[in-house]
């Protein structure tokens, strides 16, 4: 009788402890002024992505041509003024972010899902499996990797899908290594070794006591790496190999009006303060994190 | 390692770039040929061979320098890319060279000034740098100081005034993150015991930061700049888009366009080819800045 009563305790104890630890990194996140900026400006930029149909409408207002209010700047009626097809700039930035933020985080759980997968079997068997995957990894490595990213799109065709894919893939290396790595710091602690001892399978204790153990590196790489799959996907969409025109994209948006920059600089000027504070938000958010989860370092 | 992870690059690349949908044998002759032309064509090319016997023979031309020819203008792949190369490699050692010059310096005042005004606004800097698209900055770089002051060219390749632009653009990046990374490494080689020693004795502080510190500090850094040398590459591919540069980025970019399989391939070969070799030689260079890691292979 006594036994389930203990891992009962056991089990609260270790919960309220898990939470009292997340609630320590978020009263330390608070702190950080930078952080907060970030937070607010990145639930902005989810508002709009969320609210985005209630902003403006898609079909008329971000696709629909208006030949007559081509190319105005700025004025109350267009907040950031239209494009060279009479389209209005805030409502296809508006859009954009739904393509932005989605891309980015779909990309990022792909990296995260398969070179995590692969990164925590290298750490946590070592050896010959670790040896064989780190080699594999080394030559994806070796190519830069949004070159690596443009070459996948090149071959598979430009679509939304093939570009969470190459930019997904592209990225699979650096997760891996961070995943391994903090597998590694983890894996010879002794309660690895009692999980182990108790009879408990391999992938039970990655899953259920190492990656827990060893989310915080993750979690600060995964926001940082969102940040710049959103710039990958922006800049793969401005060498027309992401998104396509006419569907709203940052990107290819800064593609279409490089053109008439010469007179109508405002055209170039909202997509790229788009993307530029996106990714500035994550990255504050992931700096914040890095210092709220390892206060030693501050 | 050099060579065997150059074998993997190469065979991976050459596995994606097979994936291309449609026939390069047809693409060559046009929408005119006849079918028995095409495959003969076809047969000439060797492009029913398995995949394994089309890259031993790649490999095996590639020994003799040879890349292949282009589809689209029949000339050859190797003498486009030794004609293209020394202009990008122009581009990115100048903007290597300009992030070093102003990052170290930049990273070193704000560590020993940490919370200062000028680290404040340095690190703020920083982070709106690693922020920003190469490819917007460029644009605005062109609007500001092309079109509007006139200082330099918007694009092309005319003399060292044309170099300014695009060299400052794909700087930026890389100038943030190694201002960072040299901060941070330096705020944890002054809290060293050492350097405490140092100044008990009575070096003066500028010693103390110059001969002491510094040399320490710089080990991350170095890593940083061949990371950031693969970053630079892959930037370079924009950069040359948006400036016109007539270099392997930009030949890239325009040989997806015209679906141009064996230039695509011999440019992300030559890129990958550069960033391993920098990434070898600051691998040597470790060894001269930090004694210990000779030390351990003696």
């Amino acid at each position: 009788m006594s036994t389930p009563t203990t891992t009962t305790y056991e089990k609260h104890t270790l919960n309220t402890k898990k939470k009292s630890q997340w609630l320590d990194v978020w009263k330390r996140l608070k702190k950080s002024r930078t952080a907060v900026i970030g937070l607010i400006l990145i639930l902005v930029f989810l508002m709009l992505a969320l609210f985005a149909p209630f902003i403006a409408d898609y079909e008329k207002d971000a696709l629909g041509m208006n030949v007559k209010e081509r190319l105005q700047s700025p004025s109350l009626t267009h907040w950031f003024g239209t494009d060279e097809f009479g389209r209005d700039i805030f409502a296809r930035i508006v859009y954009g972010t739904r393509i932005s933020l989605f891309v980015g985080i779909i990309s990022v759980s792909i990296a995260l899902s398969l070179g995590g997968t692969l990164g925590a079997i290298a750490g946590y068997y070592g050896g010959r499996i670790d040896n064989a995957i780190m080699r594999v990894l080394d030559v994806l490595l070796a190519i830069p990797t949004i070159l690596l990213a443009i070459t996948i799109v090149a071959a598979l065709g430009a679509s939304i899908l093939n570009l969470m894919i190459a930019v997904g893939i592209s990225n699979i290396p650096g997760f891996a290594r961070v995943v391994r790595a903090s597998v590694l710091s983890v894996k010879d602690q002794e309660y690895i070794e009692s999980a182990r001892a108790i009879g408990a399978r391999d992938h039970t204790i990655i899953l259920k006591h190492v990656l827990p153990n060893s989310m915080a590196p993750i979690v600060v790489f995964a926001t940082l790496k969102v940040a710049s799959a959103i710039m990958a996907t922006s800049s793969l969409s401005f060498i027309g190999l992401g998104i396509q025109p006419p569907t709203p994209e940052w990107g290819n948006m800064l593609a279409g009006g490089r053109a008439y920059i010469r007179d109508h600089m405002y055209i170039v000027l909202s997509p790229g303060l788009a993307i530029v504070l996106t990714v500035l938000s994550l990255n504050l958010i992931g700096d914040g994190l890095r210092d709220a989860l390892d206060p030693k370092l501050k | 390692m050099l060579i065997p992870v150059m074998l993997g690059v190469i065979f991976l690349v050459f596995f994606i770039i097979s994936l291309t949908p449609g026939d390069a044998a047809s693409m060559i002759l046009g929408d005119g040929a006849t079918e028995e032309r095409i495959i003969e064509l076809r047969d000439d090319m060797g492009l029913d061979d398995p995949l394994i016997v089309q890259y031993g023979r790649y490999m095996w031309d590639l020994l003799r320098g040879n890349m292949g020819d282009s589809y689209s203008t029949g000339r050859s792949v190797a003498g486009e890319i030794v004609q293209r190369f020394p202009n990008t490699f122009k581009l990115t050692v100048t903007a290597i060279f300009l992030s070093v010059l102003i990052s170290i310096p930049i990273g070193v005042i704000s560590a020993t000034k940490q919370y200062s005004l000028f680290d404040n606004i340095g690190m703020i800097l920083a982070l709106v740098g690693i922020s920003m698209p190469s490819f917007w900055t460029g644009l605005i770089l062109i609007i500001i100081f092309a079109l509007n002051l006139g200082w330099f060219p918007s694009g092309g390749m005319k003399g060292i005034m044309s170099l300014v632009l695009p060299a400052f653009t794909l700087a930026i990046a890389s100038t943030a993150s190694i201002t960072r990374t040299t901060r941070s490494s330096m705020l944890e080689v002054i809290r060293q015991d050492y350097i405490n020693t140092a100044k008990a004795k009575g070096v003066s502080r500028r010693k103390v930061i110059t001969r002491h510190a510094l040399g320490n500090a710089l080990i991350p850094a170095v890593t940083v700049i061949g990371l950031e040398f693969g970053i630079l590459l892959g930037g370079a591919v924009l950069t040359e888009t948006v400036f016109s540069w007539p270099g392997i980025g930009r030949l890239m970019v325009e040989s997806i366009q015209r679906k141009d399989t064996p230039m695509v391939l011999g440019c992300v070969i030559i890129f990958s080819l550069s960033f391993s070799i920098v990434n070898l030689i600051i691998d040597i260079l470790y060894a001269y800045i930090d004694p210990r890691i000779k030390a351990n292979y003696t």
